[in-house]
C-alpha cells in the first residue's frame, strides 16, 4: 500500500450478544483502509457506517488507556496501536481477549484482572501508617533506585499478557503476569517496606510458582513492561528471603523540609496589580 | 430474559498448545511439557518392565527382551534419550533464569521493546546447541548399535 491508496480489507469480527446469542459467531465487514489506518479506526468505521450495534472498548486511541486489547489474527494487540497493513493480509480476524470472560462482542470482563491486581497490594506500604496516609513530604529516591523498577511501572492493565499466558489459560485462579509483575514493581521500590506482606501473597498456591517462563506475556506487552522478567526477579526475592540471603532494606526517608527560601521574583511594573 | 453473566472464554489446555506467532521460548515451553510427559510415561513403562517382568524369572525376562528388541522400540529409545537431553538442559536453563540469573537488569522501555529473555537469547541458543551436540552423540552411538 502506498500513499493515500484505499484498499478494502475484510474485518471478520466475533459477535456475541448475551441477550440473543447462544454462542459467539463471526460477521464480516468490508472496511476501506489507507496507509497507516489502525485496527481501531477500522472498528470505528464499522460502528459509524455499517453496524452501530458492534461493541468494543476504546478511549484514548494512543496506547495509554489499555481499553482496546483484543485478538487480532489470533495474537493479542491493542487495536489503536496496531496498523492494518502490519498483517499483510486482506482479511483480519478480531476476537475478544481469551482467558477473560466476554461481556459482549469484543468487550472482555476485566474484573478478575483488577481484583488480582488489588490483591497484591499495589501501593507503597510504609511502617508508619500515619506517614503513609498523610505524608508530610515526598520520599527520597535516587535515579539508580528508580531504574531498578521503572520499566515495570508502565503497565496499563490492558490484559494482553493474561491473554498470552498459557498458565492463565488453564488456571483461572492464577494471579497472572499482570498482578505478579506489579507485585515486583512495588517490592523493588526503594520507598516501600511491604515486601514481606506481598511475598506471602504471591508465594502461595496459584501464585508465582505457577509461571513456567514461556515469556509470551512479555512478548505481547504493548508497553515493554516485561512481566515475565519481573516474575523471575520476584522469585529471586522469595528464595532469597526464604534462605535468609535477602539484602537488608530500609525504606527511603522523607525529604528534609526546606530551611531557606529564596527571595520572591519581583512582580514586573507593567503587571496589573489586584486592588 | 437471557442469562447476562459474562461468557467464559478461557483457552484451557488448548492455551498450552496454541502458541500463536510467539518466538522460540514459547515453543520451548511446549516442548518442555511434552518431553516431561513422555519421560514420565517412559519411566512407568521402564519400571514395569524391570520390576514386574523381572521377578517372574529368567524366561519371562528373556521373552520381554526379545519382544523389545525391534526397530520400533530402538527408535523409541533414541527419542527417550533425546527428550532426556532436552528436558535436562532446558530445565537447567529454566532453573537459572527463574532465579533471575543470566537475564541482566531492567532497562528503560524504549521502543522497539525487547524483553529480557530476548536480550539474552544467547543463553537459550547455547542450551539448544548443547542439546544438539548430545543428540548427535547419541545418534552416532545409536547408529553404531548402541552400548548393548
Amino acid at each position: 500500500m502506498s500513499g493515500d491508496a484505499v484498499k478494502n480489507i475484510i474485518f471478520r469480527v466475533q459477535r456475541y450478544n448475551p441477550e440473543k446469542d447462544e454462542r459467539p459467531h463471526f460477521e464480516e465487514f468490508t472496511v476501506p483502509v489507507k496507509h497507516g489506518t489502525t485496527v481501531l479506526e477500522g472498528l470505528l468505521y464499522i460502528k459509524e457506517n455499517l453496524d452501530s450495534s458492534l461493541a468494543f472498548r476504546t478511549s484514548c486511541r494512543m496506547g495509554i488507556c489499555g481499553s482496546c486489547g483484543m485478538l487480532v489474527n489470533n495474537n493479542p494487540h491493542l487495536a489503536c496501536h496496531t496498523q492494518v497493513e502490519e498483517f499483510h493480509s486482506n482479511k483480519l480476524t478480531l476476537k475478544p481477549l481469551p482467558n477473560l470472560p466476554i461481556i459482549k462482542d469484543l468487550v472482555p470482563d476485566l474484573t478478575t484482572l483488577f481484583e488480582k491486581h488489588r490483591s497484591v497490594k499495589p501501593y507503597i506500604i510504609r511502617p508508619d501508617e500515619e506517614e503513609m496516609e498523610k505524608p508530610a513530604a515526598e520520599f527520597t529516591q535516587k535515579q539508580k533506585e528508580l531504574d531498578e523498577f521503572l520499566q515495570f511501572t508502565y503497565c496499563i492493565k490492558c490484559g494482553l499478557c493474561i491473554a498470552a499466558c498459557p498458565t492463565s489459560a488453564s488456571d483461572k485462579k492464577f494471579l497472572g503476569p499482570q498482578a505478579l509483575g506489579q507485585a515486583f514493581r512495588y517490592c523493588a521500590d526503594s520507598r516501600d517496606a511491604g515486601q514481606d506482606q506481598r511475598l506471602a501473597i504471591v508465594d502461595a498456591e496459584h501464585g508465582l510458582w505457577n509461571c513456567h517462563f514461556a515469556a509470551a506475556c512479555s512478548e505481547a506487552c504493548p508497553k515493554g513492561v516485561d512481566p515475565a522478567f519481573a516474575i523471575q526477579l520476584l522469585r529471586r526475592r522469595v528464595v532469597g528471603s526464604a534462605i535468609g540471603a535477602a539484602k537488608a532494606h530500609t525504606p527511603a526517608g522523607v525529604v528534609a523540609p526546606q530551611t531557606e527560601t529564596r527571595a520572591k521574583v519581583p512582580v514586573p511594573e507593567f503587571t496589573v496589580k489586584p486592588k | 430474559m437471557a442469562d447476562n453473566r459474562p461468557r467464559e472464554n478461557s483457552l484451557g489446555i488448548a492455551g498450552w498448545v496454541w502458541a500463536g506467532n510467539y518466538t522460540l521460548e514459547r515453543y520451548l515451553y511446549l516442548l518442555h511439557r511434552v518431553t516431561g510427559l513422555g519421560l514420565i510415561l517412559f519411566g512407568i513403562f521402564h519400571l514395569t518392565a524391570t520390576t514386574i517382568f523381572r521377578v517372574q524369572g529368567e524366561a519371562v525376562w528373556n521373552a520381554t527382551m526379545e519382544f523389545l528388541n525391534n526397530p520400533v522400540f530402538m527408535v523409541g529409545e533414541f527419542l527417550v534419550v533425546t527428550a532426556f537431553a532436552f528436558h535436562a538442559l532446558n530445565g537447567l536453563r529454566l532453573i537459572l533464569q527463574e532465579l533471575g540469573f543470566t537475564l541482566g537488569k531492567p532497562v528503560p522501555p524504549i521502543y522497539p521493546f525487547k524483553d529480557a529473555i530476548r536480550r539474552k537469547r544467547l543463553w537459550t541458543l547455547v542450551t539448544l546447541a548443547a542439546v544438539m551436540v548430545l543428540v548427535v552423540f547419541f545418534f552416532i552411538d545409536f547408529a553404531a548399535g548402541g552400548p548393548g
